[in-house]
C-alpha cells in the first residue's frame, strides 16, 4: 500500500483561509476552557489558606506526570445555566477524564471548587453520568476528589434530585462490576454528596478539610436545633476514627493524593492483563497538523474526506472499500497507531447505494473485529422521489440497524455537519459510541437552519395558496429569520457540547491522538477480565 | 641470578585492595603470571576480587584483621602457592618486617629490601645518608629521641615558619606548621600523640618550611645490578592538608626557560639519593622547589606511588611490569639516555569524601558508576555499581587521569573525563576537583602547594555552592518528572510513547518540592509537547523559568537543551520520585517531596491511642506532658485472657490519660492523647 495522492496544496490560499478559519473556532474553545480554569484560579488563596492545593493542583498530584489525559466534557454546562456566550463558564464546576494513576487507566472526577465551592450546575449531573458509564463500559477504576457545596438549593429542580440518584446508582454498579471506585475527601461533602465517600470502595479523608455529613451543621440545627461542631459531625479523623467511613486519613492534599496513588498501586490493575508487544506504525505522510486547513469550515462547500483520513491513519495508508459504487459514502480501511479501524466518511448526503454499501461494510468490520470511525458530514439521507423509489428508508434503516447492533467499538466524531437521520446512521450520541468528539466547526441537527426556514416557508405558502390568500410575504421573512437564528443557536459544536452531547469539542489537529487514544482505551476493555460481585463492596 | 634465567616469581599476590590491586593485576594479567587476590569481608564482592586468578578471604573488615595482617598474608601465599607480593601502596607497603616476613617464607617482595624501607622510613635518619650523598635537604633538626626542650631549642635555630613532623610519618599525619615560637609546644604535643597513633612512633623532628613551595618529585628505577635512572619528574603541588589531590607530568616548571636543566639537576639529586642507599625497584624522591628553582629533599617514597599512571603516560612504560621484572632480577634495559617524555598528564583522585561537610570520608553504597570514554583518558578505578564504600579503608575510588599533546589539552580531557564520569550514591569530591581544574591559577601551572589554602577551593567560606546551579535544578525537575512518567508508561498495559506528554486540552502542571543540601525548592515542570517542558519555579530565592527540551536519554547519560544550550548530564533514577544529577563539576539528589506518603498518623488512630478491644486497662505507662516516640508504649489493656500492648503511632507529648489502672474499657474508648509538639 502506498500513501494516499493527497491534492491539498498547504500553501494555497484556500488552505490558508480554512486554516485561519478553523484556528480561531479553536481559540474560541481554548479561551472558553481557560475561562473556567481563570474563574478557579481566583480562588487561589483561600485554598492556601486552608493549606490546600487547587483543583488543577490536585488533579496534577493525582495523574502521573507526562502520561496521556483525555479530558472529557470540558465545555459542559456552558450556554445552559447562563445564555450569554460572552459570560457563560463552561466545565459543569467539574474537571473530568481518562488519565493515568501509578499506571493504570483511570476515570478521574475531579470537583472544580474553586468555582462556587463546587456547587452543582445544570449541566453537573449529566456530565457525571456520562462519565460514570463510559467507566463501566471502558473498566475504568474511578478516582474522585470530593469537594463540593453539594447542590445549589436556590437553583432547585425536582428533576436534578430525582435522577441525581443515578450517580450513587452507578457507583454501586460499578463496584459490582469489579471496577474500584476511589474518593479522595478535600472538602465538604453533605447531604447527597455524603454518599460519594460512602459507595466508593476507598476514601481518602483530608485531616481537617475533608468532611461528610449527611446535614451540615446549618441543616442540623435547621432540623433538630442541634448546635453542632463540623469536625464532630463529619471530620475526617472522626470519620478514621469512630464511623470507619474513611479508610486513610491524610495531614494534607498532597499526602491524600499520594495516598490514593497507592490505593491504586495496590489494585495492581494490570497484573491480570497480557502486555501486548509495542505496535510499529508509520506517522502519516501528511502532517496532521494540516487537518486545520483541509477542511472549510462552511460545511456546504464539498471537500473529499479522505484527505482528512490521510491526515489521521498510519502511513497516510488507505484501502477504499467499494469506490465506484454509492460514492459519496466512503468506506476506508486504514490503521491508527497500529488499530487496524475501517472508518465511514461522508462526500455529501447518502442515498441508497451508500447506505447499503456502509451496511455490507459494517457488519464487514463487526466480522472482522475491527473498530469503526464514524467521521460525520452529512447533510442526511438523500430525499426525492427517485430515492425513495430506489428504497431510501429501507437502506437507511438497514444502516441504522447495523450501526445500533454493533459490538467492535464506536468512535464518533463530528467534521461537519450532521443533520437529520445521517446522524443516526453515522453513530450519533443516541447510538452509544464509544467515544464522541466534535470538530469546533461541527453543527448538528435536524436539519440546517436555511433548510428549516425554507419548509415552513413552503409550507405556509401552500396553506394560503389553499385557502386563496396571499402569503404575507413580510411575516413569513420574519419567520424565516427567526428559524435560522434558532437552528442556528442549537446546533453550533460550543452549544451542543454544553449540553453533553458528545464528550467534548476537541482541536483537529488532535484527531489521530484522540482517537489513537480511544482506540488504546477501548482495547485495553475488551482485553480486561474484571471479576464483578453481587452486591459491590459494602464498607464495614 | 644470571640474566638467562630470571627467578620465578608467578603467582604473584597482591597485598592490597581498591584500584591499586586492580591495576597491579592487569599488569600480572597482561604478563601472563598468575595472580592472587586477597580481600576482607567488605570486599567479597570487589572488582579486584574478581579480576585475579584466585582471591584469599583474609579476615574482616577491619585493616588489622585484614590487609594488615602480615600472618594472614603469607598463610595466603603458602595457601595458594604464591612465590611473590606486590604490596601496592598503604597497608604493609613500606613496613620493613612485612618485607622482612615475606623474605623469611621465601617470597619475594616487590619493591626494596627490608633495609631500604628500613631507612628511608625513618626520617631523621634518610636526611643524614641524603646530606652525607650531596644532596640538598631543607634545613633542619633531626636527632633522634630528642625531647621536647630539645626540640624547642633547635626550633630557634632552624627559623620560622618550620614544620614539625613525626619521624616515621608520611601522608600529613603527625604534621604541623609553626610560624612562631610560642606555638611550638602545643605544635609538638599534637604532633607526638598523632604520630603515636598513627605510626606507632612519636618520634618528631623540625625542619624550615619553604614559602609557597611546589611538591615535586622525581620517579626513579634501579635495578638489582646497580643501575639506576630517573623517569623526569611529577609536580604534586595541588595538596589539601598535605594529601595529594592533583597531579601531572611534566611539572609546568619545566617546560619554561630553564627547565630542562632543572629537571636534569634534580634528576641527578634523586638517582645519587638511590644509589646511596643501594635501593632496588621503584622508587620516588621527593622534593621541594621554590619560586626560585632551588630544591631540597624532602623524603623517599619506597614503593609504588599512587600518581605513577602520569609518569606512565608520558614515558609509554608500564611501571608495574618494571617493579617485576626487577624483581625476577632482570637488568634493566633502558637507559637515561633513551627517556623520552611526551606531552603532558595529569590525575585527579577521586574521593569519597564530602566536600559540604568539610571533606569528611564518605560512606554507603554506589548506586551508579559509570566511567568516561575519551580520548585520553586513563581510569584507574577499584570500584563498581552496588558496590559498598566502606569506612573501614581510604577513601580513594579511583583515579582520572588524562594525556594530552600540552597541558591544556590534558587539562581539558581530564575536566571531560570527571564531568563525564557518573558517580551516584556516595558523595565524593568529583565536583572540588573540576573546580580546582578550572581555576585561574591551576591553568596558568602557577599552583604551588598553598594554592586550595589560598583559593580556599571546597570550603563553604568560598561562597561556592557545590550543592546546586540554575541549569542543574531545572535537569533535576525534567529529570525526575521523567522518572515518574517512565516508570507509570512501564506500569501501564498500552499506551503509544507517541502520546506521552498530550492531553487533549493541555496537560496540567505538575508542582514538585524537591529538597537540596542547601533547604528546599518549588520547581513545577509543564509539558509542552513530547519531550519538552516549560520549568518554572524558585530555587534558592531566585526565580527559574526555563525551557528544556530532551534530546536523548540512556541512563546514567542525559542530553538536554535548556534554554537553546545544550547540556549533556548525569543521572541515576533511584526510584520514580528521586533520582541523582550530575552537570559539569555540581551534583545533587532531587527528591519529589510532594509525591511522598510518609504517613504520620494514619487512620487508625493518630495521636489518639484507644482501646482495641472490650477489657481491662492493667496499666498505663506514660503520664500528661510526657514526650513520646512511635512505637512508644502508652498502656497494656487486657482482653480474653490476652495482653494487648497499645503504641504511640505519632511522636509528641501526652496531652491527656482517659483511664486509670485497672479500668474497663470498651472497644474504641479513649486510652490517650497525643498532641504534636507546639
Amino acid at each position: 500500500m502506498s500513501a494516499f495522492p493527497s491534492r491539498i496544496t498547504p500553501t494555497s490560499s484556500g488552505f490558508a483561509e480554512n486554516r485561519a478559519d478553523m484556528l480561531r473556532l479553536v481559540d474560541e474553545l481554548r479561551a472558553l476552557e481557560a475561562r473556567a480554569e481563570a474563574l478557579s484560579e481566583k480562588r487561589r488563596p483561600r485554598f492556601e489558606e486552608r493549606g490546600q492545593l487547587t483543583p488543577r493542583e490536585r488533579l496534577a498530584h493525582l495523574l502521573d506526570p507526562g502520561m496521556p489525559f483525555l479530558e472529557l466534557h470540558s465545555l459542559a454546562n456552558y450556554l445552559v445555566d447562563d445564555p450569554d456566550p460572552a459570560t457563560s463558564v463552561p466545565g459543569a464546576s467539574l474537571i473530568t477524564g481518562i488519565g493515568f494513576v501509578a499506571g493504570a487507566r483511570c476515570m478521574v472526577w475531579v470537583d472544580d471548587s474553586g468555582i462556587r465551592a463546587g456547587a452543582g450546575t445544570g449541566g453537573s449531573l449529566h456530565k457525571s453520568l456520562s462519565i460514570l458509564d463510559l467507566a463501566m463500559r471502558q473498566k475504568l477504576p474511578l478516582i474522585h476528589l470530593v469537594e463540593s457545596a453539594g447542590a445549589n438549593l436556590m437553583a432547585y429542580r425536582v428533576e436534578g434530585w430525582a435522577r441525581g440518584g443515578g450517580l450513587f446508582y452507578g457507583l454501586a454498579r460499578l463496584s459490582a462490576a469489579g471496577i474500584p471506585t476511589i474518593a479522595v475527601l478535600h472538602g465538604p461533602s453533605t447531604a447527597g454528596g455524603a454518599y460519594m465517600p460512602g459507595l466508593s470502595d476507598y476514601v481518602v479523608g483530608i485531616r481537617n478539610n475533608g468532611m461528610a455529613a449527611l446535614g451540615g451543621a446549618a441543616l442540623v440545627h435547621a432540623a433538630t436545633g442541634e448546635v453542632a461542631d463540623e469536625e464532630e459531625l463529619g471530620g475526617a479523623a472522626m470519620h478514621a476514627t469512630i464511623s470507619g467511613l474513611v479508610e486513610h486519613l491524610a495531614d494534607d492534599d498532597a499526602q491524600g493524593l499520594a495516598m490514593a496513588r497507592e490505593v491504586v498501586a495496590r489494585l495492581d490493575w494490570n497484573a491480570g492483563c497480557s502486555r501486548p508487544a509495542p505496535r510499529s506504525f508509520e506517522e502519516p505522510a501528511h502532517d496532521p497538523d494540516e487537518l486545520a486547513g483541509v477542511v472549510p469550515i462552511d460545511y456546504r462547500k464539498p471537500y473529499d474526506v479522505r484527505e482528512v483520513v490521510a491526515r489521521i491513519v498510519d502511513g497516510s495508508e488507505i484501502g477504499d472499500f467499494k469506490p465506484r459504487y454509492g460514492v459519496s459514502t466512503v468506506c476506508l480501511h486504514g490503521s491508527i497507531y497500529g488499530h487496524a479501524c475501517g472508518i465511514l466518511g461522508n462526500n455529501g448526503p447518502i442515498d441508497p447505494n451508500g447506505a447499503t454499501k456502509a451496511t455490507q461494510f459494517l457488519q464487514l468490520c463487526e466480522q472482522a473485529d475491527l473498530p469503526v470511525v464514524f467521521l460525520n458530514n452529512t447533510t442526511g439521507y438523500m430525499v426525492g422521489t427517485e430515492y425513495e423509489q430506489a428504497g431510501m428508508i429501507k437502506h437507511g434503516s438497514k444502516m441504522i440497524q447495523t450501526v445500533s447492533n454493533l459490538k467492535v467499538p464506536k468512535l464518533t466524531l463530528y467534521i461537519g455537519a450532521s443533520f437529520g437521520a445521517g446522524n443516526y446512521g453515522m453513530c450519533g450520541l443516541a447510538y452509544q459510541p464509544d467515544f464522541l468528539f466534535a470538530w469546533p466547526n461541527a453543527l448538528t441537527g435536524v436539519m440546517g437552519g436555511e433548510q428549516a426556514a425554507r419548509t415552513m416557508s413552503h409550507v405556509a405558502r401552500v396553506a394560503a395558496k389553499r385557502k386563496g390568500v396571499d402569503p404575507d410575504a413580510a411575516a413569513l421573512e420574519e419567520q424565516e429569520r427567526r428559524l435560522v437564528a434558532h437552528f442556528g443557536r442549537q446546533e453550533t459544536a460550543f452549544y451542543t457540547s454544553g449540553r453533553n452531547l458528545d464528550h467534548g469539542v476537541i482541536d483537529p489537529r488532535d484527531t489521530r491522538k484522540v482517537l489513537a487514544f480511544a482506540l488504546e482505551t477501548c482495547w485495553e476493555a475488551r482485553h480486561r477480565t474484571v471479576k464483578p460481585n453481587s452486591f459491590g463492596i459494602a464498607r464495614m | 641470578m644470571s640474566r638467562s634465567t630470571p627467578e620465578r616469581i608467578d603467582p604473584i599476590l597482591v597485598a592490597n585492595r581498591g584500584e591499586i590491586s586492580v591495576r597491579i593485576l592487569r599488569t600480572v594479567r597482561a604478563l601472563g603470571y598468575r595472580s592472587v587476590a586477597v580481600f576482607s569481608d567488605a570486599d567479597r564482592h570487589a572488582p579486584h576480587v574478581e579480576l585475579a586468578d584466585e582471591a584469599v578471604r583474609l579476615g574482616p573488615a577491619p585493616a588489622r584483621e585484614s590487609y594488615l595482617s602480615i600472618e594472614r598474608l603469607l598463610e595466603a601465599a603458602r595457601a595458594t602457592g604464591a612465590r611473590s607480593v606486590h604490596p601496592g601502596y598503604g597497608f604493609l607497603a613500606e613496613n620493613a618486617a612485612f618485607a622482612r616476613a615475606c623474605a623469611g617464607a621465601g617470597l619475594v617482595f616487590i619493591g626494596p629490601s627490608a633495609e631500604a624501607i628500613e631507612t628511608m622510613g625513618d626520617k631523621g635518619e634518610a636526611k643524614r645518608r641524603m646530606l652525607a650523598a650531596g644532596v640538598p635537604c631543607v634545613p633542619g633538626f633531626h636527632e633522634p629521641g630528642a625531647s621536647d626542650e630539645v626540640l624547642l631549642a633547635a626550633a630557634e635555630e632552624v627559623g620560622f615558619p618550620l614544620m614539625v613532623k613525626a619521624a616515621a610519618g608520611g601522608g600529613g599525619r603527625g604534621m604541623r606548621r609553626v610560624e612562631r615560637a610560642a606555638d611550638v609546644q602545643p605544635a609538638i604535643t599534637v604532633a607526638r600523640s598523632e604520630a603515636l597513633g598513627a605510626f606507632g612512633s612519636e618520634e618528631l623532628i623540625l625542619e624550615r618550611a619553604i614559602r609557597r613551595p611546589r611538591h615535586v618529585e622525581i620517579q626513579v628505577l634501579a635495578d638489582a645490578h646497580g643501575h639506576v635512572i630517573h623517569l623526569g619528574e611529577r609536580d604534586c603541588s595541588v595538596q589539601r592538608r598535605h594529601q595529594k589531590v592533583i597531579e601531572e607530568s611534566p611539572c609546568p616548571v619545566m617546560t619554561r626557560t630553564g627547565g630542562p636543566e632543572l629537571r636534569e639537576r634534580m634528576g641527578e639529586a634523586a638517582v645519587a639519593a638511590a644509589k646511596s642507599i643501594g635501593y632496588v625497584n621503584a622508587g620516588t624522591v621527593e622534593f621541594l622547589l621554590d619560586e626560585a628553582g632551588e630544591f631540597w629533599f624532602l623524603e623517599v617514597n619506597t614503593r609504588l606511588q599512587v600518581e605513577h599512571p602520569v609518569t606512565e603516560m608520558v614515558t609509554g612504560l608500564d611501571l608495574v611490569a618494571l617493579q617485576i621484572a626487577i624483581a625476577e632480577g632482570r637488568p634493566l634495559e633502558l637507559r637515561q639516555e633513551d627517556m623520552l617524555f611526551d606531552g603532558h598528564a595529569i590525575e585527579a583522585r577521586l574521593y569519597a569524601e564530602d566536600p559540604a561537610r568539610g571533606f569528611l570520608p564518605a560512606s554507603g553504597r554506589i548506586a551508579c558508576w559509570r566511567e568516561a570514554q575519551l580520548e585520553g583518558l586513563r581510569i584507574d578505578a577499584g570500584v563498581a555499581s552496588g558496590q559498598h564504600v566502606s569506612a573501614d579503608y581510604d577513601p580513594l575510588l579511583a583515579k582520572v587521569i588524562a594525556w594530552g599533546r600540552d597541558r591544556e589539552q590534558a587539562r581539558r580531557r581530564l575536566v571531560d573525563g570527571l564531568a563525564g564520569t557518573a558517580l551516584f550514591g556516595v558523595a565524593s569530591n568529583r565536583g572540588f576537583l573540576i573546580e580546582c581544574l578550572e581555576h585561574d591559577t591551576f591553568v596558568a601551572g602557577e599552583a604551588t602547594t598553598a594554592f586550595l589554602e589560598e583559593t580556599r577551593i571546597g570550603e563553604p567560606a568560598a561562597g561556592l555552592e557545590l550543592d546546586h546551579d540554575r541549569d542543574l535544578s531545572v535537569a533535576g525537575a525534567v529529570l525526575v518528572f521523567l522518572a515518574a512518567r517512565d516508570t507509570a508508561h512501564a506500569r501501564s498495559l498500552i499506551v503509544s510513547p507517541q502520546l506521552l506528554d498530550w492531553g487533549s486540552s493541555g496537560l496540567p502542571r505538575v508542582r514538585q518540592r524537591y529538597r537540596f543540601a542547601a533547604g528546599e525548592a518549588h520547581l513545577s515542570v509543564l509539558a509542552l509537547g513530547r519531550d519538552r517542558y516549560q520549568v518554572d519555579g524558585r530555587v534558592d530565592g531566585e526565580d527559574v523559568a526555563s525551557e528544556v527540551e530532551v534530546l536523548g536519554r540512556s541512563a546514567p547519560d542525559a542530553e538536554l537543551r535548556i534554554d537553546g544550550r545544550r547540556r549533556r548530564v548525569l543521572h541515576h533514577v533511584e526510584h520514580e520520585h528521586r533520582v541523582h544529577v550530575s552537570l559539569g563539576a555540581r551534583t545533587a539528589t532531587f527528591e519529589n517531596l510532594a509525591a511522598s506518603v510518609e504517613a504520620v498518623g494514619e487512620a487508625q488512630g493518630g495521636g489518639r491511642v484507644v482501646a482495641p478491644m472490650h477489657g481491662t486497662v492493667v496499666e498505663v505507662y506514660v503520664a500528661p506532658g510526657d514526650e513520646v516516640s512511635i512505637g512508644m508504649r502508652i498502656a497494656t489493656v487486657e482482653a480474653m485472657k490476652m495482653q494487648h500492648e497499645l503504641l504511640a503511632e505519632v511522636d509528641g507529648v501526652v496531652a491527656e490519660i482517659a483511664v486509670e489502672d485497672g479500668q474497663q474499657v470498651a472497644a474504641g474508648d479513649l486510652i490517650a492523647v497525643i498532641e504534636d509538639h507546639a
